[in-house]
């Protein structure tokens, strides 16, 4: 029978008409899924199972067409977990064994290999076809740009296929992404290379923080994931805030850029009431004002770069020039305490000189380990910070506390402060220099 | 094959994007000056140097087979300029330096079955999670769900008639790897898991299991003579937390896996801070293959979003100023116990004050 399988899956024991006209599972529920405007998915795996020119292609998608109509008719899925690595490795592939292989041989193995994207999702056409090349030389012919966590997906690999078409795809300089308790593959927006609210190199805060952690990457060994996301700007595409535990965001500290005659040309065009319900009554913080002669006046201090402003009128409000980065940690999705959002860790950095550059790097390293010393099993960062409370977390990273970390102050009375004296000389010695600048 | 033999991995981590990206992006690399949107699905970004780069953003079905992945390179080659981004939503973009080959490449990808749009505030392709076809762990499966709702979202994603973008996302489990958003589809488990007892021992670690539970529901027990575990079914709020580690705590059910649906998750910073999604209805079958219950509520939310939002509301927005007793009456969805939060820190969500709208 094992034999019988082995050959079934090779396709090689009937030609490609007959292994058509054999055993094609009948669909009626997915067939559904091929009505109506939007790209079906299951009409391109169905082309794979009828059109592609490897009887193995055609057989797994056959047997895959096969389980998601058993799927779609018992409302349950029948894939299980596994073990399943490259050489080297000890993460990076999802590995999936079929609990109905009997029936659905041909694709009774169908993992995935996570595949990092380059930075910024930016592809040629050369690359992504020489890509699918090799992945239906050796996989089922599906992939998906990209998956929840920013991995290219390659979906359908048998074990044995696993090892040659990552040594393909890694002479090409690909690699794969994290899978498990590790550091997950990163993510960044498209910012600096089209977008004018860019305020960072998105594109080389990414791929620097990622590859110092290659090693954590494709060797599981911490508490749980830990992933990277890097947004150009507050408007923050990459949902870094919500769902990774470093986020970094681009930002600027001095005066937004305004240009006043396209302003003019704007509040001409769409008229006052229009600016007023869109621009000036929707700013949070109310810093915004229009002036009798249709410019734009900003009180910059009260600004809080929401982007509102910058979004609605592109071509007369822009970033200011002292642009860095914000970064926020501890943000996940619901399991296993409920979802939670990042906490402001650093206000303000200056991303310029390579000095900055390996000062965020020493930050995230500084985190990870405490994280990796401190966490339970299975606990994000930010759910280790909301069990020992953020004090805790900060002085184990060697963060001073800031006001910007909180919404507003504690509430409650219960707490002992015993050290206060210290804590505000500490307080006055290190922002001494502010202090002294705005008394003067 | 031996050891020795074995090839060693090139460890080279995330590569470079700057080799695939559009000479334009280099050349105007963190120096651009504004954007446009001379149409739905199009973008005209023009930098400080008068260089332009415009964008045609399509929808497709997300996974993808070979020869349609080779069907978008094959547009790109002949109607664009051979560079392709993908959006954090999975729509494929297609970049060109000339403005004049926009239009032929939109009637490209037309003709080819793809949808040019889902810029600005248009409903954005739904990005969305693995389901049936390859989650280990899934209660209903996303891919389906998706296509059937762009089906009938389709003018949306090929306009711009919503007040704000919409994002809609779906989750195949609680735990919930879908992201938050505007609308959200997530699967809600009703009844606590199944348990196979016989196979518990050997197949599960049992105390991990038991440190996974949200609410310490799980204990060990020996169940005929076996060791294995028992839920405590009173303190249980069916959430599947144990099952990923333990597979014979079976938490998906035929009739008993439910889809709920969540609205007003933000991650932009835009305007108020950025907001979790909060539950509106539930109880809605997980029916395949065209979940059409499902798409028949979000249909409702964003008929009454689009009626009654003012510009540049997002979802959330929008609620945050008519309140969420008027959002239950507009939509006329049942406003139920189950809507009030129990979970921890849930008192802040509720109202103490006497800010009523009569």
């Amino acid at each position: 029978m094992w034999m019988l399988n082995r050959l079934y899956e090779s396709g090689l024991w009937m030609d490609k008409e007959e292994l058509m006209m054999a055993d094609q599972h009948d669909t009626p529920m997915l067939d559904e899924l091929e009505n109506g405007p939007w790209p079906s998915f299951i009409t391109g795996i169905k082309n794979l199972r009828d059109q592609h020119e490897k009887p193995g292609i055609n057989a797994v998608a056959n047997d895959l067409l096969g389980q998601l109509e058993h799927s779609y008719e018992t409302r349950k899925g029948y894939w299980k977990g596994g073990t399943v690595s490259v050489f080297g490795y000890g993460g990076g592939i999802i590995p999936r064994f079929s609990e109905v292989g009997d029936e659905f041989p041909a694709s009774r193995e169908f993992h995935t290999l996570r595949v990092q994207p380059p930075a910024g999702n930016h592809y040629t056409t050369d690359a992504l076809r020489k890509l699918a090349d090799s992945w239906e030389k050796y996989g089922s012919g599906l992939v998906t740009f990209h998956g929840q966590t920013g991995n290219i997906m390659f979906i359908g690999a048998d074990t044995k296929n696993t090892q040659p078409f990552f040594d393909e795809i890694n002479e090409d300089g690909w690699d794969l992404g994290g899978a498990g308790p590790c550091v997950r593959t990163a993510m960044s927006c498209m910012g600096a290379a089209r977008c004018e609210m860019s305020c960072a190199n998105e594109h080389k805060i990414h791929r620097i923080l990622i590859n110092n952690f290659t090693d954590d990457v494709h060797r599981p060994a911490l508490p749980y994931k830990f992933k990277f996301k890097v947004s150009g700007c507050p408007n923050d595409c990459q949902n870094s805030i919500e769902r990774s535990d470093f986020a970094v965001i681009g930002t600027w500290r001095d005066d937004m850029k305004i240009d006043q005659d396209e302003a003019k040309a704007y509040i001409k065009e769409k008229g006052r009431k229009h600016v007023i319900d869109n621009i000036i009554s929707r700013c949070p913080t109310h810093c915004i004002s229009l002036q009798d002669d249709d410019t734009f006046e900003v009180d910059n201090r009260n600004c809080v770069r929401c982007m509102h402003c910058l979004n609605v009128v592109p071509k007369a409000l822009h970033p200011g020039d002292d642009k860095g980065v914000t970064i926020l940690i501890g943000g996940k999705r619901t399991l296993k305490i409920g979802d939670q959002m990042g906490t402001v860790v650093v206000p303000f950095m200056k991303l310029d000189t390579e000095e900055d550059y390996e000062k965020i790097v020493e930050l995230s390293e500084e985190i990870i380990d405490f994280w990796a010393e401190n966490g339970l099993e299975h606990e994000r960062t930010g759910e280790m910070i909301e069990r020992i409370g953020l004090v805790n977390f900060l002085e184990g990273i060697g963060v001073e506390p800031d006001p910007n970390m909180v919404s507003s102050p504690r509430h409650v009375s219960y707490v002992r402060m015993d050290g206060w004296d210290e804590e505000a000389r500490k307080w006055f010695l290190n922002n001494a220099g502010d202090n002294l600048a705005a008394a003067s | 094959m031996a050891f020795a033999d074995m090839r060693k991995p090139i460890e080279s981590g995330c590569p470079d994007g700057m080799q695939y990206m559009h000479p334009t992006s280099v050349r105007n690399f963190g120096q651009w000056k504004y954007h446009d949107h001379p149409r739905p699905g199009v973008l005209r970004h023009v930098a400080s140097s008068g260089e332009e780069l415009w964008t045609v953003r399509v929808g497709t079905q997300r996974i993808l087979d070979v020869f349609t992945l080779r069907k978008l390179c094959d547009i790109g080659d002949e109607y664009g300029e051979g560079h392709i981004h993908f959006t954090i939503r999975s729509n494929i973009e297609y970049l060109v330096a000339d403005g004049a080959k926009v239009e032929p490449l939109i009637k490209a990808i037309e003709e080819a079955g793809f949808v040019v749009g889902g810029t600005k505030n248009s409903v954005a392709m739904i990005s969305h999670t693995q389901g049936w076809l390859h989650c280990d762990i899934p209660g209903t499966d996303a891919s389906g769900v998706v296509k059937s709702m762009m089906d009938e979202l389709i003018d949306e994603f090929r306009n711009c008639n919503m007040p704000n973008r919409v994002h809609i996302t779906p989750s195949c489990c609680q735990i919930n790897c879908g992201g938050q958003g505007d609308i959200a589809i997530n699967v809600q488990h009703t009844k606590p898991p199944k348990i196979n007892h016989d196979l518990v021992a050997n197949v599960c670690e049992r105390p991990s299991v038991v440190a996974r539970c949200p609410v310490a529901a799980i204990r060990p027990a020996v169940v005929n003579g076996k060791p294995s575990l028992e839920v405590d079914e009173k303190k249980c709020i069916c959430c599947g937390a144990c099952y990923p580690p333990c597979p014979p705590m079976q938490i998906n059910d035929a009739e008993h896996t439910k889809m709920a649906i969540w609205v007003g998750g933000n991650h932009s910073n835009a305007r108020n801070k950025p907001s979790f999604q909060k539950l509106v209805a539930a109880g809605l079958p997980n029916n395949p293959p065209r979940w059409p219950e499902v798409t028949a509520v979000v249909k409702r939310i964003l008929h009454v979003y689009k009626e009654d939002a003012r510009d540049w509301e997002r979802l959330n927005d929008w609620v945050e100023r008519i309140g969420w007793p008027r959002f239950f009456e507009l939509t006329g969805l049942p406003f139920t116990k189950y809507h009030i939060d129990n979970w921890r820190g849930a008192r802040e969500s509720l109202n103490a004050s006497t800010h009523i709208r009569f």
